[in-house]
């Protein structure tokens, strides 16, 4: 039961870690690497707070081991903007209010960039289908989605521009 | 929520990894895409000390049609059904399904042979495999053997694999005619209440030249309606035929009093879904 290596690009980062194999990697992110963007809500797979982009896909940081991320490219929301320069999703969510306590914005924005990414034009149906996997206990999802599918239409607008 | 401690082994072949499972015994625990099995390891329900991951081992990651059949690799992703041009065309039934189960985040994880090997009652590819009459490939140390989905499940979580084998790869005929997967569930990410699926091919002449129900979480096992779906292929498509189909099925299911609700609310909604999924099925075939 030694500590295994780990070694993981994290937002453009590489970086070298220790931990345990039954280690989730949530865990690693938060309390060794101090990523702390990511949270812990429900712990059980249900929530989305935890979500993070690992190789091209929104994955619940709770559900997967350290260990089994070894070698991959992971991306938080701490990779997609930051306070100088907030994302384009960020820039939304403040325009139209789509949080309120904020806890689960993080993995709402993390899954919300990855779904734009694979479906860059989405209807509000699709929003909401894409974002069943993240819980908010606040805002009702109205806002949310609101924010996506505008943060959707200045990309395309600066895509075509 | 700690899982209990562990040894971590990730082969890249599966050579490999069936020597690995031979070697641990009963202390290991084969990991797919474990969105099932890390649940059940943080509430230490399931305390193996060694995983064999499966990931690196690329012979199991596929999806090819050809002549007629389709086969699946075991660590082959519910996204990745999602995603196939192919599959949409050959089994389109197979994405309807794979939509239903869980949320985005967990179909980028979770594997098709983790699904239909777990044997929870609750997991939906089961009852499509045995629909599809799908057969698994199990391979061990001393070879390889085929199992039929309709017989690979004796109860919840014990099925037909040998703790030594590991389920490499999914078969089934390509199926183009109407189809249906039918889900009632509480919320996105929830299992069954109830669910169906069904297949039903329209003859030359407007008959139903082929029909098969399966049902998901209405048992201890899927379960595969052989009597109705012989009843539909002899009597045709008719209000009362459907309405013996449902009967017929609902007689041999037996669910239990849960979180869901009452066995007798289930019954009512496994009426409810599989009249939905004849009818849908029908009006695409």
């Amino acid at each position: 039961m030694t500590k295994a290596t780990i070694s993981l690009n994290v937002n453009g980062q590489t970086v070298e870690t220790q931990a345990e194999p039954r280690e989730l990697l949530i865990h690693v992110l938060r309390e060794q690497l101090e990523i702390t963007g990511p949270h812990i809500g429900c712990e059980t797979s249900h929530c989305g707070a935890c979500t993070v982009e690992i190789d091209g896909r929104s994955v619940k940081s709770c559900t997967i081991f350290a260990v089994q991320a070894q070698g991959s490219e992971i991306t938080t929301i701490e990779g997609l903007g930051n306070p100088d320069k907030l994302h384009v999703l960020q820039e939304k969510f403040k325009e139209h209010h789509g949080l309120q306590c904020g806890f689960c914005t993080p993995g709402m924005i993390t899954r919300a960039h990855r779904l734009l990414i694979e479906n860059p034009n989405p209807t509000e149906e699709e929003v909401r289908f894409g974002i069943s996997g993240n819980l908010c206990r606040c805002t009702g999802y109205q806002n949310i989605v609101k924010a996506i599918l505008a943060a959707a239409s200045e990309l395309n607008e600066t895509e075509v521009a | 929520m700690i899982p209990g401690r562990f040894d971590y082994h990730q082969p890249d072949s599966l050579t490999a990894a069936l020597t690995l499972l031979n070697d641990l015994g009963d202390d290991a625990r084969v990991i797919a895409g474990g969105h099932s099995l890390i649940p059940m390891m943080k509430l230490r329900l399931a305390m193996p000390e060694h995983l064999v991951d499966l990931k690196a081992i690329s012979d199991l990651k596929h999806i090819t049609v050809k002549d007629g059949s389709i086969s699946i690799g075991a660590m082959t992703t519910q996204a990745e059904l999602i995603g196939s041009a192919e599959l949409a065309l050959s089994a389109p039934i197979v994405k309807e399904t794979a939509l239903q189960i869980a949320d985005p985040q967990i179909r980028y994880q979770g594997t098709i042979g983790g699904n239909v090997a777990n044997g929870d009652p609750g997991n939906d590819m089961p009852a499509l495999m045995q629909c599809l009459d799908a057969e698994f490939q199990l391979s061990g140390l001393d070879g390889q053997r085929t199992v039929k989905a309709r017989e690979f499940y004796e109860a919840a979580y014990f099925t037909a694999r040998d703790d030594l084998e590991i389920l490499t790869e999914i078969v089934f005929p390509v199926c183009t005619g109407g189809y249906a997967y039918e889900k009632q569930k509480r919320k996105i990410g929830d299992y069954a209440t109830a669910a169906a699926a069904v297949l039903l091919t329209r003859g030359a002449d407007g008959s139903c030249s082929h029909a098969s129900i399966a049902l998901t979480n209405l048992a201890d096992t899927p379960i595969y309606c052989e009597d109705a779906s012989k009843a539909l292929m002899n009597s045709g498509i008719d209000d009362a035929s459907i309405a013996a189909a449902v009967k017929s099925c609902l007689e041999i299911i037996d669910p239990v009093d849960d979180n869901r609700g009452p066995a007798a609310f289930k019954k009512h909604a496994a009426g409810i879904v599989l009249k939905r999924a004849i009818d849908n099925a029908w009006s695409r075939a």
